[in-house]
């Protein structure tokens, strides 16, 4: 699906323009039509991988690829399901994933809220030469560190343990910058009416920031989790053993073992794509919600 | 210390000792590994510029930077203008326009290696569905895509766009609801057409989001890795190295990390120049 398929329609909804209202209603009435048009072509060209994903999952091997190209499986082999659990570490390879989204989760969380607290609401020098060296770091891609990055958690012995993925992934500028952002909307007028009354910074954090908080801060734990379930890279260099796979390495190892098992191996891509799928729907509004206010990520 | 650099300092610390120690600290010393020959177990050795002068005549260096510059070339205009289309699109008012966002912005949640793998299967020569339905238009030779040196590269660019188009049309949605609503009437009650509309309300008012998408954009497809690493693994041939790659080979696979982090030191330039670059102009545009 390329632009100009999709921006055309909308351009020539506007060619009879000034006319007067009759021919007006027909434009608009011909536009509704023509929009539809566009988005249900440009959804089908989005989901038709997907969908493909779904529906070889449920086909034969050899009913993965022929020709001409059936859509539905026949018959359905719900025992792929089976299958791929017997044939592959996956338990392995999900429970490692979940465990490294969840501890790199909740750091960004707690570390990051806590950090964009001093950024945002307390005044003191240097504040904004160190807030501009988290902000700097946004522009160098981590490709570019990734190798002295590496030979200091060498040194540290971090390396080949899952430690290494919450090391590098936990204390990032996403987590502080987001929700700096916040919290520059929260008027100051609630902190000072708290500080006449004699609460502390921390105690102005705790019990009216993260209070007010809580759609941000799950925005953040949002992009965090699917951030982490979906890296590669960091596991690929950091995670050698075959026991500390996450599930993006085990399902790649798996596809080159079984190169032409198509079936089972669109099986595994389903199981790698549901959690984060389930988890999105769920939280959909706050997830939109975090990138349109930060355009950041992972 | 006043009571407040106390409070500030103690707010930022426990995130900043991670930042400095993986973030700053890296990145630091990626200036000087890069004029050493190390590897992982000896000991660093200066040799000055060593490693940019063997990078110059480094063909396969050089393969990699065209082949990245290459993606980015049609990665980011393609990706800019879907995008914008789409966010255009869904920006009206029709019917489950809030289900087809979710659905433009799926491919970004999506985890890479799946991505890849349906994606070959799609582009397969010859059982695919994509030549399939090349070959029911009228297409006699459909490309070989993954499998051809010279197709390789645009099926990778094809997937990135369809991947990040509505991680971006999210940022464009976001712009277009800061555009007051009287601007488009008073436009259209001076008779100006959709199209004028378009050029003189739109595109001004979206001006800052398009030099922050196109920021962006320009950083994601330079440090562009991971997706083509699981597609095409860099082939066929060289056809697809990109330099993120390249300082991924050098770097793990063989253990010169010397020569990999003057790679990477490219790589940080040409991220930090773009950068720079776009902030002047856009700055001047603004004044």
């Amino acid at each position: 699906m390329t632009a100009t398929d999709l921006a055309t329609p909308v351009r020539a909804i506007a060619a009879p323009g000034k006319h007067g209202t009759s021919a007006r209603r027909v434009r608009s009435r011909g536009g509704r039509l023509v929009g539809y048009a566009a988005l249900v072509l440009a959804a089908a060209g989005l989901l038709l991988p997907f969908f493909w994903m779904v529906v070889a999952s449920l086909k034969t091997n050899n009913d993965v690829f022929t020709i001409p190209i059936t859509w539905l499986p026949d018959p359905v082999v719900w025992r792929n399901y089976v299958d791929i659990w017997q044939r592959s570490d996956m338990t392995t390879w999900l429970g490692n994933t979940l465990l490294l989204s969840v501890i790199v989760t909740l750091l960004q969380v707690f570390t990051g809220s806590f950090a964009a607290y001093g950024f945002a609401r307390v005044r003191f020098p240097g504040r904004n030469v160190l807030f501009l060296a988290y902000v700097g770091t946004i522009a160098v891609p981590w490709q570019s560190y990734m190798i002295p990055q590496f030979i200091l958690m060498s040194k540290l012995h971090l390396s080949n343990t899952l430690w290494s993925i919450v090391a590098i992934q936990a204390f990032g500028a996403v987590g502080v910058f987001l929700m700096k952002q916040f919290y520059e909307t929260i008027p100051e007028e609630l902190s000072e009416a708290a500080r006449v009354d004699g609460l502390s910074e921390y105690g102005i954090y705790r019990r009216i920031i993260l209070p007010l908080s809580r759609p941000a801060l799950a925005s953040l734990a949002l992009l965090m989790f699917t951030t982490t379930w979906n890296d590669y890279l960091g596991p690929l260099i950091y995670l050698r053993s075959p026991e500390l796979r996450t599930i993006q390495l085990g399902l790649n190892t798996f596809i080159s073992q079984y190169n032409a098992e198509y079936a089972l191996i669109m099986t595994g891509s389903v199981l790698s794509v549901l959690p984060v799928a389930v988890i999105f729907l769920l939280g959909q509004r706050y997830f939109t919600e975090g990138i349109a206010s930060t355009g950041l990520k992972g | 210390m006043s009571r407040n650099t106390v409070a500030g300092w103690s707010f930022i610390l426990p995130n900043f000792v991670g930042f400095a120690a993986l973030t700053l600290l890296p990145v630091a010393v990626l200036f000087y590994v890069a004029f050493t020959n190390w590897n992982v177990f000896g000991v660093a050795e200066w040799t000055g510029t060593a490693n940019f002068r063997r990078m110059w005549n480094d063909a396969s260096f050089w393969t990699a930077l065209r082949n990245t510059v290459y993606y980015a070339v049609f990665h980011i205009p393609l990706t800019l203008a879907a995008a914008l289309g789409l966010a255009l699109l869904l920006n009206r008012k029709l019917r489950g326009v809030r289900f087809f966002r979710t659905i433009a912005f799926f491919p970004y949640i999506t985890s890479i290696v799946a991505i890849a793998v349906v994606w070959n299967q799609l582009f397969s020569p010859e059982y695919g569905p994509i030549n399939a339905l090349l070959g029911a238009v009228g297409v006699d030779n459909p490309p070989g895509w993954t499998a051809s040196a010279t197709w390789s590269m645009p099926a990778v660019i094809i997937v990135g766009t369809w991947r990040y188009m509505g991680y971006y049309m999210l940022l464009f949605l976001a712009g277009l609801q800061t555009i007051p609503a009287q601007l488009y009437e008073a436009a259209e009650t001076d008779g100006a057409s959709p199209w004028q509309r378009f050029v003189h309300v739109t595109l001004p008012g979206l001006r800052h989001t398009t030099f922050f998408v196109t920021v962006l954009l320009t950083i994601e497809s330079f440090k562009v890795f991971d997706l083509i690493l699981v597609m095409t693994g860099g082939g066929p041939g060289q056809s697809t190295l990109v330099l993120s790659q390249y300082i991924y080979q050098k770097g793990f696979e063989e253990n010169q990390f010397g020569y990999a982090s003057a790679v990477s030191i490219v790589l940080f330039a040409i991220c930090f120049g773009i950068t720079v670059i776009q902030f002047m102009v856009n700055k001047r545009r603004n004044s």
